[in-house]
């Protein structure tokens, strides 16, 4: 297993604990501003990281020389997924809470990253997705 | 991997884009109060994401390696399995009409219920133990 696929899988489950726990302050009462971060860390950081994970290490190979296509690529997904997932989880709930142009600014911050993370995963991936 | 999951998981890879792009501008107006219309892309970015990003993603994956049949087509029979393709991604984009038309959502969702059924129908029974020439 590639040491990229190992830390995507490694911090999606990191993100499905924190999530998990997050899950049990939301259950105590924490304010609604969490449970934005509480749906997007499980759906973004846990299910969709260990699919970029699992394609990235198990789809057809790309080329003989590349198999796996740009890792480079795929390090730069696996920087922009998680800065711009862990950006909104921290200033969400600030936002929510008390609306100011930093929270706000860091939130289109975030935005730009995940899409972006998206983008990089499409990018590196389409190729390989192909018939034998 | 086959033609039909070349289509679902390149589908599914587009929605994805899509999806995270009505996230973008949500989570953007959230930060700044541009407009407040962008809420409207809310059930889009939901249904996009996971319809289809996921569920699809996880058919064509599902096509490609669950056991295959020894004799005749492979993998059972294809064209339910199209015909699923068809009908759940007609399903995501009708439903997509939903602020222009709201009878859209219904007849997007019966027919995403349609393309499962289908997909279910097409896959049930390579779902069995790896033996060899069944």
């Amino acid at each position: 297993m590639p040491l990229l696929t190992r830390t995507l899988i490694k911090t999606a489950m990191v993100c499905l604990i924190l999530a998990l726990i997050l899950g049990i302050a939301l259950a105590f009462g924490a304010t609604n501003g969490f449970f934005p971060a509480y749906i997007h860390l499980l759906v973004f950081g846990w299910i969709t990281q260990l699919i970029f994970g699992v394609v990235f290490w198990m789809f057809p190979k790309y080329s003989l020389e590349k198999p796996r296509g740009s890792e480079a690529l795929g390090w730069w997904m696996y920087a922009a997924l998680n800065l711009g997932l862990l950006l909104r989880a921290l200033v969400e709930p600030l936002q929510a809470a008390r609306p100011n142009a930093f929270s706000g600014w860091a939130l289109v911050v975030s935005a730009a990253l995940q899409f972006t993370a998206g983008v990089l995963f499409v990018l590196n991936s389409w190729k390989r997705v192909r018939e034998k | 991997m086959p033609r039909l999951s070349v289509w679902f998981i390149r589908a599914s890879m587009l929605y994805l884009l899509l999806g995270l792009f009505c996230g973008a501008l949500i989570l953007i107006e959230k930060g700044l109060f541009i407009y407040a219309a962008i809420w409207n892309l809310f059930p889009l970015h939901v249904e996009f994401l996971l319809i289809g990003w996921l569920f699809q993603l996880a058919m064509g994956v599902a096509f490609w390696i669950v056991p295959r049949f020894g004799k005749g087509f492979s993998r059972g029979s294809e064209g339910v399995v199209w015909a699923s393709f068809v009908l759940l991604n007609a399903g995501i984009l009708i439903g997509a009409l939903q602020f222009w038309f709201p009878v859209a959502l219904l007849i997007g969702r019966i027919s995403e219920v349609c393309g499962g059924i289908l997909f279910v129908i097409g896959s049930w029974r390579r779902i069995k133990p790896q033996t060899k020439g069944k």
